[in-house]
């Protein structure tokens, strides 16, 4: 099943980030950015994004990479335009997780760097799932201030599954068109099982 | 400096103290009849463009419950020395809007024999008002509020006209339901909603977020700060981030002459020709004891020593499992579907072309039963983000866990009613105090024979609808695991007698001739309806009253 850029923007949509054409009919009036976002440190709404750089979002590709379904496709633009939304944005609380996120992320790396001799970018997905067992992240509780397999559990593993399992796409995957977090309607809850 | 203004009015006629449904309606009422309105909010006005990100913390895992609207600390710290913990910062939030920032937005009309539990059953106390007294103040609320309902349940009270947004169309699993309960001779019915199903007064109809409770991110679902607003727009002041610490009455003591409240630049005095004590069935009985004085050595109003008495809230039954077909549920975060045949007549049975639900066995008046009101649930089991986030795997090792374990849960809720008695209540601790310095409440709470009693038979016929569908039962909830709804009821009761009461039919304290208190607390006996309807049209009451009063 192949993750689109709507589902990305919908689910960024769903966590306040200031997106125009969702797809979505909210009547909230939200500010348009001045062009959409690429997921590039340059996207959406100059004068009000701040960017994240290339390595951060490489990371987080390689992350969701090893933690997502095989079965999903475009990856790495939901990714990157999710990340760019929910991190790239101006103002101060977004700017103290950005830093707390680029941090852990950097632990990560150099935990690659020390047990697989390279960057976590550079390994292949079953290595970044084994790797983040071994840290410990699949049973650990999320903690924005804990241990590196507690944060990177909340800001990067969490974060990920939140982009997926609130979008349309990865709501579909499990059975569920409008997932929870997601403004989907009221059309579907009233349907029974697709044949 | 805080850079916001929080000075008191100087020509302030009235002061709201609360802006949750209650004081919001009131406001807005009297300001736009031109009146110059002030209202003290202790918490904070919370930016709308904050929701999704509220939703985002009541998602994940990682945030608490509490901290969605901010609450916690010892801005809301609380005693509960009953003998049945009460969890009192589960599902109350401090700011403008009150607690309807994070309810559930069920609003339902309570039955005529709500008003007279004393009379038909010899238990609990009536009210001083009739159901025909409120019936027109409830259709106004209707229209406040933006009510979805329909005319469909044959058990509601008589009423003349339709809400004013259509009902919410019945879920899959509803229809599910429906079938099991015709078998069984259980009708069931649509569910009014203080959400809208269409575009209303000025906001959005629901797009499905499905966390309704405790955020709705586009505004569908009615919260209070909708009538602060408008009564902002009226020209009322509502001032936040200004708890009030006491009231203090004129020489005479038989008027309040300031409300005197704290704010981050300060404490300050609010004057007013009226008062209104609007701050749910807790925070109003604390206030008036902690306005002690010499005058009123036992606390404001509180000549009968009732305030803080007869604590209810409503009790939670419920029971589900799973079913052997999918039943979509989790795609909102709201009911579309109940069953009120058994609130008036809990103990009677149904039979249908399928089966039955027997009859209470005991029928004796030793063995009553108080009102039931179940409810079919549209968000039974896990929700697959939320065990995404909480599991142990990923990848598809977690999808394939996500889909065995979601499609298939099917579950009923419902609410059992206390009676009122006079050891529950609300003290004050006098060892414990808040940011303030003031001492907390102190909830006393236990719960009865009769209410542990209804659970039981609101379980018993929750598993007679469940077995009829042929649901594997995996959970219940009834007399030994119930908690409360969070529906503060009953602790500054309404009466005629002021030896035997608090307030009286307009709402004004016997005691104090300029004070009114609007709130769920005034309610002598509690029903099983959801109670912010009946806030909203005794408020409306209040309000009018107070019209005439100015």
């Amino acid at each position: 099943m192949e993750l689109t850029r709507r589902d990305a923007l919908v689910a960024a949509v769903g966590t306040g980030v200031g997106v125009g054409g969702g797809g979505v009919a909210l009547s909230i009036t939200r500010s348009e950015p001045e062009e959409e976002a690429s997921g590039s440190a340059s996207a959406a709404g100059a004068g009000r994004k701040k960017g994240v750089d290339r390595e951060l979002l490489a990371t987080f590709v390689a992350v969701a990479r090893a933690i997502y379904p095989s079965t999903l496709t475009g990856i790495e633009e939901f990714v990157r335009t999710y990340v760019a939304e929910q991190l790239g944005t101006d103002g101060e609380k977004t700017e103290s997780r950005r830093t707390a996120t680029r941090e852990t992320a950097s632990e990560l790396d150099e935990l690659a760097a020390s047990w697989h001799d390279t960057s976590v970018v550079d390994l292949d997905p079953g290595t970044v799932a084994t790797l983040l067992r071994e840290i410990g992240v699949d049973i650990a509780e999320p903690d924005p201030s804990g241990t590196i397999a507690q944060r990177l559990r909340f800001h990067v593993v969490n974060e990920l599954h939140y982009a997926l399992y609130t979008s349309p796409t990865g709501g579909r995957l499990v059975g569920i068109e409008n997932p929870i977090g997601h403004p989907g309607g009221t059309a579907s809850y009233q349907q029974g099982p697709s044949t | 400096m805080s850079g916001v203004d929080r000075a008191p009015s100087q020509t302030a006629e009235v002061c709201v103290i609360g802006s949750g449904p209650a004081g919001a309606l009131i406001a807005s009422v009297l300001a736009g009849t031109g009146y110059d309105v002030v209202v003290l909010e202790a918490g904070p006005r919370f930016d709308f463009d904050s929701r999704p990100k509220r939703m985002e913390r009541a998602i994940r895992p990682s945030h608490s419950n509490d901290s969605v609207w901010g609450m916690g600390g010892e801005r809301d710290a609380f005693s509960a020395s009953g003998e049945q913990y009460y969890p009192l910062n589960a599902a109350r939030a401090k700011g403008v809007g009150g607690s309807t920032l994070r309810w559930q937005g069920m609003v339902m009309r309570l039955h005529e024999a709500d008003f007279e539990r004393r009379t038909r059953d010899g238990i609990g106390a009536d009210w001083p008002l009739s159901y025909g007294d409120l019936r027109p103040y409830y259709a106004r609320a209707e229209q406040e509020l933006g009510v979805a309902g329909a005319a469909d349940n044959p058990f509601a009270p008589p009423r003349e006209e339709p809400t004013p947004l259509p009902a919410f169309p019945p879920s899959y699993s509803d229809a599910i339901f429906a079938e099991a309960c015709e078998r069984l001779g259980v009708t069931t019915h649509s569910v009014p909603n203080a959400r809208n199903s269409e575009r209303y007064d000025g906001r959005s109809a629901c797009v499905g977020y499905g966390t309704c409770q405790p955020v709705c991110p586009s505004g569908a679902k009615y919260d209070a700060s909708t009538h602060a607003e408008k009564a902002e727009r009226e020209g009322a002041r509502v001032i936040d981030r200004a708890p009030v610490k006491r009231l203090a009455t004129d020489r005479s003591g038989t008027r309040v002459e300031r409300a005197i409240y704290a704010t981050p630049d300060g404490e300050h005095t609010q004057r007013a020709r009226q008062f209104v004590v609007a701050c749910g069935g807790i925070e109003t009985p604390r206030l008036l004891l902690l306005s002690e004085s010499e005058q009123h050595p036992n606390g404001l109003a509180n000549s009968s020593g009732l305030v803080g008495r007869y604590f209810m809230d409503h009790l939670f039954a419920g029971m589900g499992g799973t079913l052997d077909r999918e039943t979509r549920q989790n795609h909102i975060g709201f009911m579309t579907s109940e069953t009120h045949q058994f609130y008036d007549e809990p103990g009677e049975g149904t039979s249908g072309a399928g089966g039955e639900v027997p009859a209470w066995k005991g029928n004796s008046r030793a063995e009553d039963l108080g009102p039931i009101k179940l409810e079919f649930l549209n968000y039974a089991g896990p929700s697959p983000v939320g065990s995404a986030l909480g599991g142990e795997q990923w990848g598809d090792e977690l999808l394939s866990s996500l889909q065995s374990e979601y499609g298939e849960h099917i579950a009923m809720g419902g609410l059992v009613g206390q009676l009122p008695r006079a050891e529950n209540r609300i003290a004050l601790d006098r060892n414990r105090t808040d940011d303030q310095g003031n001492p907390v409440p102190d909830i006393q709470w236990s719960i009865d024979g009769r209410t542990k009693r209804t659970l039981k038979r609101a379980n018993e016929i929750q598993r007679a609808i469940l077995e009829e569908l042929g649901v594997e039962i995996s959970w219940s909830v009834g007399p030994e695991e119930t908690g409360p709804a969070y529906h503060h009821m009953g602790t500054t009761r309404m009466g005629t007698d002021p030896g035997e009461s608090v307030v009286d039919t307009r709402l004004r304290t016997h005691d104090i001739s300029n004070l009114t208190l609007a709130s769920s607390s005034v309610f002598p006996t509690s029903g099983a309806m959801n109670p912010t309807l009946t806030i909203a049209a005794l408020a409306l009451k209040a309000a009018a009253h107070l019209d005439r009063d100015l």
